[in-house]
């Protein structure tokens, strides 16, 4: 009995890991080369997750074609913010980039409101996602699997373009100082364009599965990803991409220790536990868990 | 570096002579001028519609002055430290949510809020009192958890602020036994935060902000923003200047969050979240992060841009057409323009002073030619 429960809380923390593990892996890829935090993230994955849901309901579509498209959506508006919204700054203070991605995030929120509703709507899911399957005694929903089948293929493809292939040693280089990679003959427009397009190609993913286990899509579903995506990126280490992903993982284990542990009186305070443990992370150990090889200064 | 001359030079500046000219009454200290510039636009626009009389206007107008109150205090630490901090409106709401416990009745709040903790029922405020204990409260907590924060800067700074306004919005949407939880807290009663009263606490905040700018803790603070590294090696310890700003920054938003609170009457934690801080920061924005003038015609610019688009709206929804929302990505993208090519704003992070408008003045520009003539012609001799 007891090796049950402890079975089914590794499924939970390694599917939502998974999940939480691509979300920040997003969020890392932009952040290593323009140094941008991107609010606008949580939107990305939106309108993805309005793709999936206008596809799956208007049309017939197979389910992977719809994917497809869902996730051709995140790669477009990561790819076309980042040409309008974010190009003009490239010289300009980070306070602006992020105030900018702010106005962006709010932009694509109220156009969602205005232009689809403010309500949530169903996003229809293939029924195997919702199967349930039994492992030694524990059932769980197929999608649990999915995800982190899903999370390893990506990460190995990700792994091997970023250590074998030109594009990943320059994308590794200019993360590390994109000064010095410049001068090194990197096109700077290229990097940032194509971490955009991966950190879209990556919501999109998200996308996917976030609507398929919350089964509905709405104007402001991009908020809570965007935080979780912060704190697991904070706690691996806003460096390193190894680090991003160890978050995510990090991250879906305190939270199902929290869910567990906590008194139901403040289970309701569980958000405020997370992002205090993350004021603490930033405090006392600004790197994260794993650091990457080039440090910026960032205390002082 | 600019600042660090001023700071150098600023002991020299008060020992030289007044100019002996006739503007000399208004040029008191070039630097007042500002400041008797700014309170005398509000109390004229305020005492026109006191006399104007017209509710809408007039509930306008004192919503507006509140608004003026948070984005100064809002001002007052971004604008000098450079850091975005998105916690400002959880202080707002934390002062909203103190300042309307201590100010309403035993009766009322048990009626209200029937959760409440014994000892918050009992507790019982005139109404000044009250904002200030508000305002106190809020400054408690950032004296309490700021100090080891003021380290972070830049995106990490950001991403910390964000941490701590979500942990205080959580705080103020869970915690039943003192602000109702999720629900709606009522405060009752009537309107105590009238147009004098917004407008009187206004100046004050107008005042304060001011000479904290210009006062050596606030040139130290920005020589910071400056350059961080310069700032340090001239001795300047950045995590204390920091922290004094940033609790009086606080402060201030306690004091416009208890403003709020007794003018709107019913409030929730919701109110005091992304969508507000988004007002605050396009309005700072826009106006021009670097200057008090800034955030002042900021407010002031987009507060009626506001009012128009929503009347636009309103106009469109009645005819028929999905229209609300459309405020807001109007304000974005003016935000998002002016970031572009106005990154300092419409003030262009300088102060409005008696001198600046003299010099747009057309006797003014005629004499500063004559002297640039003159100065030309003795360096041609």
């Amino acid at each position: 009995m007891n090796a049950q429960i402890l079975l089914e809380f590794a499924i939970n923390v390694l599917s939502m890991g998974s999940l939480y593990a691509l979300i920040s892996l997003g969020l890392v890829f932009v952040f290593g080369i323009c140094k941008l935090v991107n609010y606008a993230y949580g939107e990305f994955i939106t309108v993805s997750a309005y793709v999936l849901y206008f596809l799956g309901v208007f049309t017939g579509l197979p389910w992977l074609l719809v994917f497809l498209f869902g996730i051709l959506a995140g790669v477009a508006v990561g790819f076309f913010s980042e040409l309008v919204a974010f190009r003009p700054f490239r010289e300009r203070s980070l306070d602006a980039l992020l105030v900018t991605s702010f106005a962006v995030s709010v932009i694509l929120q109220r156009l969602f409101q205005l232009g689809i509703s403010p309500r949530s709507k169903a996003v229809p899911v293939p029924a195997f996602f919702n199967m349930n399957i039994q492992i030694l005694g524990v059932i769980t929903p197929l999608r649990n699997l999915l995800i982190i089948g899903t999370t390893v293929v990506l990460l190995t493809v990700l792994v091997l373009i970023m250590k074998y292939t030109t594009l990943g040693v320059a994308m590794r280089g200019a993360s590390e100082n994109f000064v010095t990679a410049r001068l090194m003959g990197v096109p700077a427009n290229l990097m940032i364009s194509v971490a955009f397009i991966i950190s879209g190609f990556l919501a999109g993913v998200v996308a996917i599965f976030w609507s398929a286990r919350t089964g509905s899509v709405e104007p402001m579903m991009g908020g809570t990803p965007l935080l979780i995506g912060f704190i697991a990126v904070v706690i691996g280490g806003m460096h390193s991409l190894p680090g991003s992903v160890v978050g995510g993982y990090v991250y879906a284990f305190i939270s199902n220790v929290l869910s567990l542990t906590l008194p139901s009186s403040l289970l309701s305070f569980r958000d405020a536990f997370m992002f205090a443990i993350v004021i603490a992370f930033l405090v006392l150990k600004p790197e994260g868990l794993l650091r990457g090889n080039y440090q910026e200064e960032r205390v002082g | 570096m600019n600042l660090a001359k001023k700071l150098s030079n600023q002991q020299e500046n008060i020992k030289q002579p007044a100019a002996k000219d006739i503007s000399q009454y208004f040029d008191f200290s070039r630097k007042s001028s500002t400041v008797v510039i700014l309170i005398a636009i509000l109390v004229v626009i305020g005492y026109f519609i006191w006399w104007l009389n017209i509710p809408f206007i007039e509930d306008i107008f004192t919503a507006g002055t509140i608004t003026l109150i948070m984005t100064l205090g809002f001002q007052l630490f971004m604008g000098n430290s450079g850091i975005l901090n998105w916690s400002y409106v959880g202080y707002v709401g934390i002062g909203a949510f103190a300042s309307a416990i201590f100010s309403m009745t035993p009766a009322v709040k048990t009626m209200q809020i029937p959760t409440m903790y014994p000892f918050l029922i009992n507790l019982h405020l005139p109404f000044p009192v009250a904002l200030l204990a508000g305002a106190l409260v809020a400054m408690t907590v950032a004296a309490i958890i700021a100090w080891p924060l003021m380290r972070l800067s830049d995106a990490v700074g950001a991403i910390t602020q964000f941490a701590l306004l979500i942990v205080i919005n959580v705080m103020l949407s869970q915690w039943s036994q003192v602000t109702n939880g999720p629900r709606t807290f009522t405060l009752g009663g009537k309107r105590l935060t009238t147009l004098w009263v917004a407008l009187g606490v206004a100046v004050l905040v107008i005042i304060a902000v001011y000479y904290f700018k210009e006062s050596s803790l606030g040139l130290k603070l920005r020589a910071t923003r400056d350059d961080r590294y310069a700032a340090r090696s001239s001795g300047i310890n950045f995590v204390a200047v920091r922290y004094c700003a940033y609790v009086a920054s606080a402060f201030i938003g306690g004091l416009a969050g208890g403003l709020y609170s007794h003018y709107i009457l019913s409030i929730t934690a919701a109110s005091f979240y992304m969508s507000e801080l988004f007002m605050i920061l396009s309005m700072v924005v826009i106006g021009g992060s670097m200057s008090v003038s800034g955030a002042f015609f900021g407010t002031l610019l987009v507060t009626l841009l506001r009012q128009f688009l929503r009347q636009v709206e309103l106009f469109l929804t009645r005819s028929g057409f999905e229209a609300s929302g459309s405020t807001e990505i109007v304000v974005a993208v003016l935000m998002i323009i002016f970031l572009i090519w106005q990154a300092d704003g419409i003030t262009g992070g300088r102060e409005l002073s008696w001198r600046s408008i003299k010099r747009r003045l057309p006797s003014g520009s005629k004499k500063r030619n004559k002297v640039l003539k003159n100065k030309k012609q003795e360096e041609k001799a």
